[in-house]
């Protein structure tokens, strides 16, 4: 019989083409690199932590920065995971681990999609400006983007953050001003070769003027590269903000991933054997940093490809 | 220029043009070793308007860089090019708006010359937007420049991208692009080469017709004299920079003058395969851009050099009809 021989997919599609689910769209629209177990993996890790930075008061049980007592009026200080109802135990000074864990996602979400809108955007504007105007304005931009790679980045953020009061968006400012260089130069060399098209000289007969060029006949190409070379910032942010709270530069006012493995450090949870104190924190910024790199690596290898 | 030249026939006029490029970097110049490549080395001519006039020349010879210089693509490092009596150097913001639409350019590689990312509709939209050419005029403007380039059932190409076209189209929409302003001068920079044979005649026939119809001055670029013949009352010949015969087409298809004209000549080819070709009585390649010849450029291929063409560069002569620059005349 022939009919059954006839594939089930083969079936569904004579059955009427039907449209996908908003949802499905909307991930189309994006290009988002779903074939891929990595890319799927890194994308359900920023899910999860973006829903618990979005929802974060609805999540922690508690004030993260509320010192805690337990039922019997004691200081609930070094409590153990379960203890007096504390889901992952308390720190030294009697604050709930899990509510702290939970902000920190929101500061590590915020310093993340800040520092890397800032990355792309300066960079994209550096390198396309540099790359379309060419002679001394790419001679001038690109020396800075020399002087820049020059900056070793952590020293950098630190003596900032001594200049500047102690904040979050010290990470945001020093990656502003230090890794556009990245972006700029690769972006650059893409519009190096795509002011030769025929199509932008075309645009130059027609009268357009060079703003216009570089806004509808070159930016649109280089737009999967910032992008690309944003989510790469996002990482970076994540991982600097952690590092100079773990150092002590960091913002005390603020939950951060950071911060707690600081707080736990000093407060020699090692020696108290307390891993349920900056095991967490730790795991988590391994969790998004790596769900970035997955995501890029395979952008990449896609971007190579086409 | 004064006001009485505006009023005279010439619509171009190139004087002792230049455009030379300096190759290697600022340290091959502090140890002496930039060399200067002359792209176009004292090039003079006029272009009266309604005439058409064909360069001509084996690639790398400067052709495409002196239709460069004539849309101020690129400026010149020396010498003049006036356009309908104004500098071209000295054109600036509101003069440059107005000269992009009076000269136009029609591409060699129709694939290259549409950004693939704009349906045919937004490609033709841009000239006339950067014109100020009210949005509701400009669909029929659009349709009417199709129409011009004969391609047929214009409405239907409006919505699809360049992909979905064969390059006979595209090149047509191309030149749509370049008519659409409604110029009076256009420089054509080989706008078959690109194309199959087969289609060639069509688009050459529509630039032809369309270059009558409304009048057009035009520069039509090429390597081949038989397409040139085709299209153009005047031909200029040049080689590594320079004019070295400028004339009536068919005069110097007929009787060439300068020895490196008579080997072009030579080199169309015969449609009949069984025809010997006799060996060109030239050397085979260009020398280097970097390091021409002394004197003459193309003493070193010429069959009939002598000890002048060393040491001296010919200066154009006016013989007959034409003007050569050789020693011989």
């Amino acid at each position: 019989m022939p009919e059954i021989a006839i594939p089930k997919s083969t079936i569904s599609k004579t059955a009427g083409i039907r449209r996908p689910h908003i949802v499905v769209r909307i991930f189309q629209a994006l290009k988002l690199p779903v074939n891929d177990p990595f890319a799927v993996a890194g994308l359900v890790i920023y899910l999860v932590f973006v829903v618990a930075a979005v929802f974060a008061d609805q999540i922690a049980t508690h004030d993260p920065t509320e010192i805690l007592y337990t039922p019997s009026y004691d200081l609930a200080a070094d409590l153990r995971p379960g203890q007096d109802g504390f889901l992952m135990g308390t720190t030294s000074l009697g604050r709930d681990i899990f509510s702290q864990l939970v902000y920190g996602s929101r500061s590590a979400l915020l310093i993340g999609v800040t520092a890397a809108f800032m990355v792309a955007l300066i960079g994209s504007i550096i390198g396309l400006v540099a790359g379309y105007f060419g002679r001394w304005v790419d001679a001038v931009l690109m020396r800075l983007a020399d002087i820049a790679f020059g900056i070793p980045f952590l020293p950098f953020v630190i003596v900032l953050a001594a200049f500047l009061q102690p904040s979050i968006w010290n990470v945001v400012i020093a990656m502003a001003l230090v890794l556009w260089r990245d972006t700029a130069r690769v972006i650059r060399s893409q519009v190096l070769t795509l002011r030769t098209r025929g199509y932008v000289e075309a645009a130059r007969v027609a009268g357009s003027s060079d703003f216009k060029i570089i806004l509808r006949h070159i930016a649109p190409n280089i737009l999967p590269l910032s992008f690309l070379y944003g989510s790469i910032a996002i990482g970076w942010a994540i991982l600097t903000e952690a590092s100079i709270s773990f150092l002590g530069f960091g913002d005390p006012d603020s939950i951060s991933w950071g911060y707690m493995l600081q707080d736990a450090f000093a407060s020699q949870a090692l020696a108290k054997q307390a891993y349920y104190w900056f095991v967490p924190p730790g795991v988590c910024i391994i969790l998004v940093v790596s769900a970035g790199f997955f995501i890029t690596a395979v952008m990449k290898t896609s971007f190579s490809r086409s | 220029m004064n006001i009485a030249t505006r009023k005279t026939d010439v619509l171009v006029s190139v004087h002792d043009a230049r455009l030379h490029y300096r190759v290697g970097g600022a340290f091959a110049a502090m140890r002496g070793k930039s060399t200067v490549v002359k792209a176009v080395d004292g090039v003079t001519f006029d272009i009266r308007r309604g005439e058409s006039v064909g360069l001509l020349g084996e690639s790398g010879c400067g052709k495409t860089s002196m239709g460069r210089l004539l849309l101020k693509l690129e400026e010149t490092t020396g010498g003049s090019i006036h356009f309908d009596g104004e500098e071209l150097g000295k054109v600036q913001r509101k003069g440059l708006k107005t000269f992009r639409s009076r000269a136009q350019l029609i591409f060699q590689n129709p694939f290259d010359a549409i950004n693939p990312r704009f349906s045919i509709r937004a490609t033709l939209s841009e000239p006339l937007e950067n014109a100020g050419i009210p949005r509701g005029e400009r669909e029929g403007r659009i349709i009417k420049a199709l129409e011009l380039v004969r391609l047929p059932e214009p409405a239907q190409f409006l919505d699809r991208y360049p992909h979905q076209l064969s390059g006979g189209q595209l090149q047509r929409v191309v030149m749509a692009r370049a008519l659409i302003l409604q110029p009076e001068f256009v420089v054509a920079d080989e706008p078959v080469s690109m194309l199959d044979v087969s289609v060639r005649a069509g688009v050459l026939n529509v630039f032809r017709d369309v270059r009558d119809r409304l009048g057009l001055t035009a520069i039509y670029i090429s390597h081949d004299l038989a397409l040139v013949r085709y299209v153009c009352e005047r031909t200029i010949v040049m080689y590594l920079g320079r004019i070295m015969e400028d004339g009536p087409t068919e005069d110097i298809v007929h009787q060439p003058l300068h020895p490196y004209t008579k080997a072009l000549v030579a080199a169309v080819p015969v449609p009949n395969p069984d025809q010997s070709h006799d060996p060109l009585p030239i050397g085979r390649g260009a020398p280097d851009p970097r390091n021409p010849p002394s004197g003459c450029v193309f003493r070193d291929r010429c069959p009939s050099a002598h000890a002048r063409c060393a040491a001296e560069v010919p200066q154009p002569r006016q013989v007959g009809t034409r003007t050569v620059a050789c020693h011989l005349f």
